[in-house]
């Protein structure tokens, strides 16, 4: 069951990451609207990860987009921020001793939950990661609109992959 | 020790998400050049300000000094002035060298204790007798009016006997008319902003707005201005006339003072007193 859990997060890691770096790297609208799908990883670990491996993985997921994104520290900042809000609304939306689904996805844990949950990671990772790359106030409209825009983007993406991979059968 | 170990465990996502936020935060500012380079501006900026505002502290604690080289300054140039101004033209000199004929010289000197309150006041001044100060040379304020006479001479300390003294008297006349008096404070008034010109002889028309000026005399030059008379001809029991003035020095604010060296002092001194008293 354990190595299962790692077993199928390690591919979900890779394939993500592979279809982020290759793929939606080179997609965009207008330089408006960048989907950043790699975070579905971070939202998807199972309930009962220990923070501090939570942030170490989304420190080195992080680290890891920013490689070739030749950003180093803005996703790997923008993905800690992700798991502390994580952290956060899982505490308390949930009651701790009550989790008995294995991770927070679409198929556990319902729409209304899930939705509300990938929300607020995509808007947290999104804000951080807009600003840091523009690091100034001046152009607080371009970046808000960049950022509300590729939230978006990445909220559809994340739906459809939730959606696709969809287990009826588990609620 | 142990209950913050356990505020700290409970919280650990908090304090993690600090860490971790940080470290990202410096991994962007430091690999990132356009990053790095609006936080190098921002904090050169946020440094230069500082450093402004630190630079118009300094200039302030460093005003007192500056005062002292701007006094300095000012006598010199005022001595100079009165090289071009003094100079003896009656003297049958071939070769004039102002240096030479030149009288009176001023030093600046800074008022250590001032007192204005008590009946017989007492400054005291921070030039002594290394600096040439000696027992009876005048005292003028910067811009007008006069202060007093020095009195008592340390080595780097001198005190005034200030006009507002009761032995103070000082030779002064009525610059329209040359009329003769002597300037003295205190007489039933104690205010720091007034004095009286008595024994100005009977004849003598004196009005109000008059200027009353140093006559020369005594160890102050000719023609320092002392104040303007406010209220004339105040009748006294003797033969003469007095009236009240208003003095040009403001005692209460004097910061600096030029103490006025005569050459001639001591040539004076040693010529009057061949001729004896009561002769």
């Amino acid at each position: 069951m354990n190595s299962r859990i790692i077993i199928v997060n390690l591919i979900r890691w890779f394939i993500l990451l592979f279809v982020q770096i290759f793929l939606l790297k080179n997609m965009g609208f207008y330089d408006l609207s960048t989907p950043f799908i790699y975070i579905l990883f971070l939202l998807l670990l199972p309930f009962g990860i220990p923070n501090i491996l939570l942030y170490l993985l989304a420190f080195g997921t992080g680290l890891t987009l920013d490689a070739f994104y030749d950003t180093m520290g803005v996703h790997a900042t923008a993905c800690v921020v992700l798991a502390f809000v994580r952290i956060s609304f899982i505490s308390i939306s949930l009651n701790r001793d009550a989790i008995d689904d294995p991770e927070p996805s679409l198929s556990y844990m319902g729409f209304q939950w899930f939705s509300l949950y990938a929300f607020l990671c995509v808007i947290a990772h999104h804000l951080v990661l807009f600003f840091l790359e523009t690091f100034r106030l001046t152009e607080i409209g371009y970046t808000l609109m960049r950022c509300g825009l590729s939230c978006i983007f990445t909220l559809l993406i994340i739906f459809l992959v939730e959606f696709i991979f969809y287990k009826r059968t588990s609620r | 020790m142990r209950n913050l170990w356990i505020f700290v465990s409970r919280y650990n996502a908090f304090f993690l998400f600090i860490i971790f936020f940080l470290i990202g935060i410096y991994l962007t500012v430091k690999n990132n050049s356009y990053q790095r380079s609006v936080t190098l501006n921002s904090s050169n900026e946020i440094v230069g300000t500082a450093y402004e505002r630190l630079n118009i502290f300094k200039r302030y604690l460093n005003l007192g000094m500056v005062n002292d080289s701007l006094a300095a300054e000012n006598a010199k140039l005022r001595t100079n002035l009165l090289a071009l101004t003094t100079v003896d033209t009656a003297k049958d000199v071939k070769i004039v060298d102002t240096i030479t004929n030149q009288q009176y010289t001023y030093l600046a000197a800074k008022v250590v204790k001032n007192s204005v309150t008590l009946r017989n006041n007492i400054m005291t001044i921070n030039k002594g007798s290394l600096d040439g100060i000696k027992n009876g040379m005048a005292v003028i304020a910067p811009q007008r009016g006069i202060v007093g006479l020095i009195r008592d001479v340390s080595e780097h300390l001198a005190t005034i006997q200030s006009l507002l003294h009761k032995d103070t008297r000082i030779s002064v006349t009525l610059k329209k008319n040359h009329a003769l008096g002597s300037l003295v404070w205190g007489e039933g008034n104690f205010d720091i902003k007034k004095a009286f010109i008595k024994e100005v002889p009977n004849h003598i028309k004196m009005y109000v707005g008059d200027s009353v000026v140093t006559s020369g005399y005594g160890s102050f030059p000719a023609g320092i201005f002392v104040g303007k008379v406010i209220k004339p001809n105040v009748a006294t029991n003797d033969n003469f006339l007095s009236g009240e003035l208003n003095l040009a020095t403001d005692f209460s604010t004097l910061q600096y003072v030029y103490v006025i060296k005569d050459k001639r002092a001591e040539e004076q001194k040693a010529l009057e007193s061949l001729v004896k008293p009561n002769e």
